[in-house]
C-alpha cells in the first residue's frame, strides 16, 4: 500500500506546518530532600503560526514554569522530566545550553513581568538592542543600530534617535516595557512567551502596551504564549486560552467558548469571581479554599476538594482532557456525558 | 445622614530635597512632592468610599493621612465632628480605637515571629479592651471566626498562611478595637481573583453585621464597582472626580475617568478593541501647569494648561474639569 505511507507523510508535512510549538505530556519535576515535587504534570498543547494562545491561572498554578520550560530557562534544581517539546517540528526541550541559547532570541523571544530586572542597568537601550540583534543576525554596527532604531519606533516609544543612548532608569515603566518588546522582537522569533508582560504596569498604560504586544506580532507575523493571571487581557488579546490548575491544564478552548460557556468547575468558579464592570452583584461567587501546595496535591482530580460538583469518582481517578463542546476540559462531568 | 470622617482641604507636601551638602555644592534647588494637594470628602456612616487612580497619585497617602500615619502639612480630618489633627496624646489614642487599617501586603504586615494570637491581640492588649489572657484567647477565637478562620488557627505562625488567609488574618487584627472605620488601601490587589472575591465577601458581609465605614482605596476599577457607595478618582495629588458609583461608572464626567474606564479589560466584549489614551502620568516632581491632565487629555485647550480647575459641584457630582463646566463635553 504505497499510499498509505505517502498519506502518512504528507499528514506530518501538514501538521509540521499547521503548528509551529507542539508540547507534548510535558512533566516537569523539583527533587528536593524530601522528596521529589511534581510542577507540571501532562501538559499538552499547541500553537499555530501567528496565533495568540493565553494561559491563566492562579499563583502556583505552574503557567509562568511551562514558559520557563519552553524557554529552557527552568531554575535547577527543576528539570523536564518527561514529554517533548516541539518548535517547527524540532525538538528543543533536550538540546545542548549552546545550541538552546542559539534558539532563544533567534526563534522564541521573552517578554517577562518586570521590565526593570529584564533590562541591564549599566548598557544604554541602544547597546543592549545591537547586542541582541547582532548575537542573532549577520549585521554590522551601523545596520544594527539602524534595526535598533526602527523597532524602539515600531514600538512606540518618541524620540527613538535620540533614546536609544538612554539607560533604563532614564525610562519610565511602560517606556522600559515598550524596550523589552522591541529586544523580543530584535531577532524576528516566530514565538514569542510573554510572563505576565502587564502586570507591573498601571491600567491606562497595560492597554498601551496590550495593543502594542497585539499589534507588533500580528505585523511581524509572530505566535504569542500569553501568560498572565488576568482573564481581562487574555479575553481582549487572546484566540485560545488554556486555564491552568495545580500543574495540569484543566481547560482549553477558544477564549469567546471558555468565559461564556466554560465547562470546568474551576473555570466557572474563576469566571464567577471575577468583579465585573457590565452586572451588579452583590456577592461575588467564591472558591471556597485555596490551591493546594506541591506537596499535597489531592489524588484524583487536583480540584476536587473546592469542587461544588464533587463526587465519588473524582477523588479516586484522574481525568483527562477530553472534548466537552467547543472546548477541552479535564473533568470527570464532562467526560461521562459524552 | 451625618458623616463619619470629614476630610477638608487636606495636603501633603513631602521634602525630596538633596541633602544639604549637595545642595551647597551642587546648588540643587530644594525640591517638594505635592503626594496630596487639597483634597475633600465626607464619607457618611455605614458606607464605603472607593479612592482610585494610577500609583503615585497620592492615594494611599490619603489613607494614611487619615489614620494618622502621617501628619498633614494643610487641612484637617474630622472623625465623628472633632478635630482629629488637634488632639493631644490620649486623645488620639482613643480616636485610635475607633478607625484601624488593613495593608496591601499581607506577607509584610505580619509580623513572622508572632503567633497569629498575638498579633490579633495586640490591639486587644494595647487598647486594654480585655485584660485577662483566657478571654483575650476567647476574643481572638471570636474575630478569627468571623472572618472564616479556625480557634485553632491561633496557634499557628504566618507563614502557614495562604496569600488570602493572611489577609484575614490582618482584617481580623483589625477588627479587634471594635472600629468604626476601616481604612484598606489596596486590601486584594495582591490575590489571586478567587481569594479576592472570597475577601471582597467576607468585608462586605462584615459592613452589614458591624456598620463599619470603609475607605477603600483601589487601582482596579471593577473590584471598586462591586464594593462602594461613592468612588473619588484622583490623578497627580488631586481628585479629579467624585461621584455616586451609579452616576461615575454610568456616566463619567472627567476626562480621565473616562480614560480609566475605557482601560479596564473586560472579559465580557471578547475581541474588542480599545483605543487606548496615549501618554503616561507625568513626574509629580514637575506637575504640568493648569490642570495636571492636559497634556493627555483629548479635549485640552489653552485655558485647560494655564488656569487649574476648580473642585466644584456640578449636577450632582464635584468634577474639576473646565471642558465639563464650559459644556464642551
Amino acid at each position: 500500500m504505497p499510499w498509505a505511507g505517502l498519506a502518512a507523510k504528507w499528514a506530518v508535512a501538514m501538521t509540521a506546518n499547521a503548528t509551529l510549538l507542539e508540547v507534548k505530556h510535558l512533566r516537569v519535576e523539583f527533587p528536593t530532600r524530601r522528596g521529589t515535587l511534581l510542577a507540571l504534570d501532562d501538559i499538552s498543547f499547541s500553537i499555530a503560526p501567528g496565533e495568540i494562545l493565553g494561559v491563566v491561572g492562579e499563583s502556583g498554578a505552574g503557567k509562568s514554569l511551562t514558559g520557563a520550560a519552553i524557554i529552557g530557562l527552568l531554575d535547577p534544581p527543576g528539570r523536564i522530566a518527561g514529554g517533548e517539546i516541539l518548535l517547527a517540528g524540532q525538538r528543543i526541550d533536550n538540546l545542548p545550553y549552546e545550541q538552546m541559547r542559539r534558539i532563544r532570541g533567534r526563534q522564541i523571544g521573552a517578554i517577562f513581568q518586570d521590565p526593570l530586572t529584564s533590562l541591564n542597568p549599566l548598557y544604554t537601550i541602544g547597546r543592549q538592542l545591537s547586542e541582541t540583534i547582532r548575537t542573532h543576525l549577520p549585521m554590522s554596527e551601523e545596520q544594527a543600530r539602524a534595526r535598533a532604531i526602527k523597532l524602539l519606533q515600531e514600538t512606540g516609544i518618541p524620540a527613538a534617535e535620540q533614546r536609544i543612548d538612554q539607560y533604563p532608569h532614564q525610562f519610565s515603566g511602560g517606556m522600559r516595557q515598550r524596550v523589552v518588546i522591541a529586544l523580543a522582537l530584535a531577532a524576528e522569533p516566530k514565538l514569542i512567551v510573554a510572563d505576565e508582560p502587564t502586570t507591573a504596569l498601571d491600567v491606562s498604560i497595560q492597554a498601551q502596551i496590550i495593543s502594542l504586544l497585539k499589534r507588533v506580532c500580528k505585523e511581524h507575523g509572530a505566535a504569542v504564549m500569553l501568560v498572565t493571571h488576568d482573564m481581562g487581557v487574555i479575553a481582549e488579546t487572546c484566540d485560545r486560552v488554556a486555564v491552568m490548575y495545580a500543574g495540569r491544564i484543566a481547560e482549553v478552548g477558544p477564549v469567546a467558548e471558555v468565559i461564556h460557556r466554560p465547562a470546568h468547575p474551576y473555570t466557572v468558579g474563576l469566571m464567577g469571581s471575577i468583579p465585573a464592570m457590565g452586572e451588579e452583584r452583590e456577592r461575588l461567587a467564591q472558591i471556597d479554599g485555596a490551591m493546594p501546595r506541591l506537596n499535597a496535591i489531592p489524588s484524583g482530580c487536583a480540584f476536587n476538594p473546592r469542587c461544588p460538583k464533587v463526587f465519588d469518582r473524582c477523588k479516586s481517578e484522574r481525568p483527562n482532557l477530553v472534548d466537552a463542546g467547543a472546548t477541552r476540559a479535564a473533568c470527570w462531568l464532562v467526560g461521562s456525558r459524552a | 445622614m451625618t458623616a463619619l470622617v470629614q476630610v477638608d482641604d487636606l495636603a501633603k507636601v513631602f521634602d525630596v530635597s538633596a541633602p544639604w551638602l549637595n545642595r551647597v555644592i551642587e546648588r540643587k534647588p530644594r525640591q517638594f512632592v505635592h503626594a496630596v494637594d487639597g483634597v475633600s470628602f465626607a464619607i457618611e456612616k455605614g458606607r464605603t468610599l472607593a479612592l482610585v487612580g494610577e500609583s503615585g497619585c497620592g492615594k494611599s497617602t490619603v489613607a494614611r493621612l487619615l489614620v494618622g500615619l502621617y501628619g498633614p502639612t494643610r487641612g484637617n480630618v474630622k472623625f465623628d465632628g472633632v478635630d482629629a489633627t488637634s488632639l493631644d496624646a490620649a486623645q488620639t489614642r482613643t480616636l485610635r480605637r475607633r478607625m484601624q487599617m488593613i495593608f496591601q501586603d499581607p506577607y509584610a504586615s505580619l509580623n513572622p515571629r508572632w503567633k497569629v494570637l498575638d498579633i490579633v491581640a495586640e490591639p486587644i492588649r494595647e487598647h486594654g479592651l480585655v485584660t485577662d489572657p483566657g478571654q483575650q484567647r476567647a476574643k481572638v477565637a471570636e474575630l478569627l471566626a468571623s472572618v472564616g478562620l479556625a480557634a485553632a488557627d491561633a496557634e499557628k505562625f504566618p507563614h502557614q498562611f495562604s496569600g488570602g488567609q493572611r489577609q484575614r488574618i490582618s482584617i481580623a487584627r483589625a477588627l479587634a478595637t471594635q472600629p468604626e472605620f476601616l481604612v484598606c488601601d489596596e486590601p486584594t490587589s495582591a490575590l489571586d481573583v478567587s481569594v479576592q472575591a472570597q475577601v471582597l465577601n467576607i468585608m462586605k458581609d462584615l459592613q452589614r453585621q458591624r456598620g463599619l465605614t470603609y475607605l477603600f482605596i483601589s487601582h482596579n476599577l471593577a473590584v471598586v464597582r462591586h464594593v462602594s457607595d461613592q468612588v473619588g478618582v484622583m490623578y497627580l495629588g488631586r481628585l479629579v472626580e467624585l461621584a455616586d458609583k451609579a452616576h461615575l461608572f454610568s456616566n463619567p464626567r472627567h476626562p480621565y475617568t473616562r480614560m480609566l474606564l475605557d482601560a479596564i479589560p473586560d472579559i465580557h466584549m471578547s475581541g474588542r478593541s480599545r483605543t487606548p489614551v496615549q501618554g503616561e502620568v507625568p513626574n509629580p516632581l514637575n506637575p504640568p501647569t493648569g490642570c495636571a491632565f492636559h497634556p493627555r487629555c483629548p479635549h485640552a485647550n489653552a485655558r485647560c494648561s494655564s488656569e487649574r480647575p476648580a473642585f466644584k459641584a456640578f449636577k450632582g457630582i464635584q468634577v474639576a474639569c473646565h471642558a465639563v463646566e464650559e459644556g464642551r463635553i
